[in-house]
């Protein structure tokens, strides 16, 4: 089936099979292999991108349900030359060992503090639930969102992003 | 080293998060090959039964379906997997076949293997396959399989692999003359290490020169690469085993299970690439699970509170299979029932005992998970019963620094024995008390506040690290003054760049950005490397590299010795390295080689490192549901000397609320037909963001390990071990009104509720009694 879709800023025309998932999409026709996948049905979240500025599971979709979208991947999360401070706040804050749970996570926190810069940290542990880790127990994954709140906050009352 | 360092003991940034927060890990699943085929197994359905038929004509006639293999591929004789370290001729009889050959023992056991053009087309093909299995009675519980009503290897005559048995002192006399005994059952449950990447292999065959270059999470890759050339008939030197990033490891990475063997056995058959992703299903099937005991444990006190002996007996459960590294836990339980306490009298003995389930073996603090969950419990309860508090109990038990070293039981058959290196466990359980706030808060303990009872427990362990027997490094002087580092120990996610960069910029006198790359974990980048398990991967690596920073000094003084034409002896190496000096010349380094100049080091270990630590926890329990709440856990643990603060507290914290998982969510539940009935990740519950919140970790350094050169103990796994007990014993705390004493887990709401319901109808009989007797009486 065609479809065409906005991966990480750059327009995508594809011929897919119907039953290919939009993970699968992104991981082996595009080559983006940051996006993991951890458990194929939905729990595990290692596999979030962003759909139209909103964190889903690439899982369970298919490719081509993300026909006329626009997909954000970690691949797209910064320019590229430095971290995000989102990143930056990980690293900082040893909030990964393996890091393969890390992708979902980012991208499932990034698409909660551009809606919710202000979130408390009882909202961020709800939204971050939905988001498997085995390695750190959350708590340095958490002290590292609260703390890259400040970017998203700021970027937003200075009208940037 | 005698330079004050500058990166150990600094929260250094890592090296690995660079790629790993930008999408640019490169994990198994991320290879790419052209001509590269695809993997999917047909696995068995049925727990245990004889197979009648496969009948492979449908899936082959698939389009894009290159082969089916199945035993009858690889008769008359299926390869077997040996055991890993413990080998032993009863373990032999209960080795697993790399496919099933005649007989299946449990759902999930691998029967065909389908290479296809994708993973798509080659699970169409595993659908189309037609197995005629008869089907047999299934041994689903321990006592069953004990029993041996029906066995499931008809020619050895028993379900029992094995009895592991611990001791030290005379247990029988001192048992006798104790003051006070008791004994008690405990249960832990099956559950399973979960890491977040499942399994994966990627094989490639060159026909051309008979090698083979396998990659995928290998935590031992030259024991992997022994296995392989034994089970392939191929020399070692033909194999190459290449590490790749790793999604977790907690014990169930880098044991040799059948996948190990059939996909490098497909690619050499079709001399293609195969790669095989395990899924989430076959995970929960396929990879080992672990804990899975029963044991009966009998504590023995003088009236003071002196623990005298310890005597039980458990019965684990292996599985259908004894796998590559079944033995650890169960030895584990066997020698460190004791834990962290002076008892001069112990006897544990430990059997191995087959069901038709998945095989089980190691999992992050294997067999100390389990037996501490026994110990700590069983002391509270003497405790109560002696009239004795239990924090006084412990304290007067602990192990001090005068006891070091302090020898452990000796385990038969294998005559492992050992000795702990150095501490005052004293010190750590003064420091949890008083950073948890031990004295103030508990004045809650047992009360009932708005339908929730507020309870605490306590725990003490030690954990075992820096397996030896040795571990390699080689570094290299690069001609641009960089230094690469090759170690022989792997990554498993915990951050072994960075700690091994550490360690060789601080030896060496370098800043870290001299260091230009850690390699690791594969059999190409050094001679002999041992891997990560038993926390021995910072230790052990790390020492290796110490010594490996002798040898290349000694190396550039020897080659500028040669070109100066004077001795060793007399040449001045700078300290950044940069230049040597001798009798007025000096040259750069970099004009010494065209090459480099490499040096080896070998760290060899007779001793490993303890760990020791308390963790405390508050809990609330729902009355009328049985929910329980962590409303703060904290630990202590001396570690001797840390390396990397941040990478050490993100394991313990990791650690802690993996046991919280196991404490109270999470269980692999078999039915009486061996079907596992928790097969996905929305059965089998992890935790999750919103469960622990309140955690608190605290590292210490005030023993360092004298077995080192770095002082530092193996910890990754500390955090796991007595999770169990402690939540147990902050459930007995807060249901004390009740006398509610839990004795298996995990502590789920159902279970937390019929303990409460039970209690509460004892004492309504109770009443009734003495209702009746005092109305008879009147």
């Amino acid at each position: 089936m065609k479809m065409t879709c906005v991966v990480n800023g750059k327009r995508i025309e594809a011929d897919v099979e119907a039953r290919l998932t939009l993970a699968d999409f992104l991981r082996h026709e595009l080559g983006l292999s940051g996006t993991h996948v951890g458990c194929e049905h939905g729990v595990c979240g290692a596999c979030t991108v962003t759909l139209n500025g909103s964190a889903v599971r690439s899982c369970l979709m298919l490719a081509v349900q993300a026909d006329g979208a626009e997909v954000r991947t970690v691949e797209g999360l910064s320019d590229g030359a430095a971290l995000s401070p989102l990143q930056a706040a990980f690293r900082k804050h040893h909030a990964l060992q393996c890091g393969f749970c890390t992708p979902g996570m980012l991208m499932t926190a990034h698409a909660l503090l551009e809606v919710e810069p202000d979130a408390e940290e009882a909202r961020i542990r709800e939204v971050m639930s939905g988001n498997l880790c085995r390695c750190t127990g959350y708590v340095d994954i958490i002290e590292a969102i609260l703390e890259a709140r400040a970017a998203y906050g700021s970027a937003r009352s200075g009208g940037a992003n | 080293m005698t330079r004050k360092p500058t990166y150990i003991g600094k929260p250094v940034e890592r090296l690995e998060d660079l790629r790993f927060l930008t999408g640019r890990g490169q994990y198994v699943d991320d290879l790419r090959r052209s001509g590269l085929l695809h993997a999917a197994i047909l696995r068995s359905s049925d727990a245990h039964g004889h197979i009648r038929a496969i009948d492979t004509a449908a899936a082959l006639a698939i389009p894009g379906v290159h082969a089916v293999f199945t035993a009858a591929d690889l008769e008359p004789q299926v390869p077997r997997i040996p055991v890993r370290m413990e080998g032993n001729p009863a373990l032999a009889r209960f080795v697993q076949p790399v496919i099933a050959q005649g007989k299946v023992r449990y759902v999930g056991e691998p029967i065909a293997l389908v290479v296809a053009s994708s993973p798509a087309v080659a699970e169409d093909a595993v659908g189309a396959i037609q197995v005629d299995i008869e089907a047999l009675p299934v041994v689903s519980e321990l006592e069953d399989s004990r029993a041996g009503g029906v066995l499931l290897f008809d020619e050895q005559g028993t379900n029992q692999a094995i009895t592991l048995t611990g001791s030290r002192g005379d247990v029988e006399q001192a048992m006798k003359s104790a003051d006070y005994v008791r004994k008690e059952r405990f249960r832990v449950q099956r559950v399973a290490a979960m890491p977040m990447e499942t399994r994966g292999i990627l094989a490639e065959w060159d026909a051309a020169s008979a090698r083979l270059k396998v990659s995928g999470a290998m935590k031992v890759p030259f024991a992997t690469r022994g296995y392989l050339a034994r089970l392939m008939d191929l020399p070692e030197d033909a194999i190459e085993i290449v590490e790749c990033d790793v999604g977790g490891g907690f014990g169930v990475r880098g044991e040799f299970y059948p996948e190990d063997f059939l996909i490098p056995f497909a690619a050499r058959r079709l001399n293609r690439p195969v790669k095989w992703i395990e899924d989430r299903r076959e995970h929960l099937l396929a990879t080992n699970h672990a804990r899975a005991i029963e044991c009966e444990l009998e504590i023995g006190c003088a009236r003071d509170g002196t623990i005298v002996a310890l005597r039980g007996h458990g019965l684990s459960d292996s599985g259908a299979y004894v796998r590559p590294n079944a033995v650890t836990a169960p030895r584990n339980v066997a020698q460190m029932v004791a834990g962290p306490y002076r008892i001069p009298n112990v006897r544990m003995d430990v059997t191995m005992t087959l069901t038709n389930r998945t095989p089980t073996a190691s999992y992050r603090g294997p067999g100390r998970f389990e037996t501490d969950f026994f110990r700590e419990r069983l002391i509270d309860i003497a405790a109560k019963d002696l009239g004795i508090d239990r924090v006084e109990l412990r304290r007067r038990n602990l192990l001090t620094d005068k006891d070091m070293p302090y020898p452990l039981p000796t385990v038969l058959p294998y005559g492992t024995s050992g000795e702990t290196d150095s501490g005052d466990y004293r010190v750590t359980l003064d420091r949890c008390l008083a950073e948890f706030g031990w004295a103030e808060k508990t004045k809650l303990r047992g009360k009932l506040v708005d339908g929730l009872y507020h309870g605490f427990g306590i725990g003490c362990y030690i954990e075992g690290g820096a397996t030896g027997p040795r571990e390699n490094a080689r570094l290299v002087l690069e001609t641009d003054g960089t230094i690469s580092v090759y170690v022989g120990s792997s990554a498993i996610g915990q951050g072994l760049e960075t700690i091994c960069a550490q360690i060789a910029a601080d030896a060496l006198g370098v800043p870290m950005e001299r260091i230009r790359g850690v390699h690791h974990g594969s059999t190409s980048v050094i001679r002999e490397g041992l891997g990560s398990w038993a926390s021995r991967a910072t230790v052990m690596g790390g020492s290796a590299i110490i010594d490996a920073v002798g040898k290349l000094k000694q190396a550039i003084r020897d080659r500028a010795a040669e070109q100066f034409g004077c001795l060793p002896a007399e040449v001045d190496l700078s300290a950044d390295l940069k230049t040597v000096s001798a009798e007025g010349r000096m040259r750069t380094v970099a004009e010494l080689s065209a090459t480099g100049i490499a040096a080896e080091g070998t760290f060899y270990n007779s001793k490993r490192t303890y760990s020791y630590g308390t963790h405390i926890a508050h809990v609330t329990i729902d009355a009328g549901t049985g929910d329980l709440r962590v409303v703060e856990y904290v630990s202590a643990e001396d570690v001797g000397r840390i390396i990397n603060p941040g990478t050490l507290h993100s394991q313990v914290l990791g650690a802690i609320v993996q046991g919280l998982g196991s404490a109270t969510l999470e269980q692999l539940v078999y039915d009486d037909e061996g079907q596992l009935l928790t097969g996905s990740l929305a059965g089998y519950l992890m935790p999750a963001a919103t469960d622990f919140p309140n955690i608190r970790a605290i590292t210490l350094e005030m023993y360092p390990s004298p077995t080192n050169p770095l002082g530092a103990k193996g910890a990754g796994e500390g955090g796991i071990i007595p999770v169990g007990g402690v939540i147990a014993n902050a459930v007995a705390s807060a249901l004390s009104s009740l006398d509610v004493q839990p004795f298996e887990l995990p502590l789920t709401p159902p279970r937390v509720w019929r303990m409460i319901q039970n209690a509460r109808e004892r004492a309504e009989r109770k009443r009734d009694r003495q209702a009746a007797s005092l109305a008879a009486r009147g």
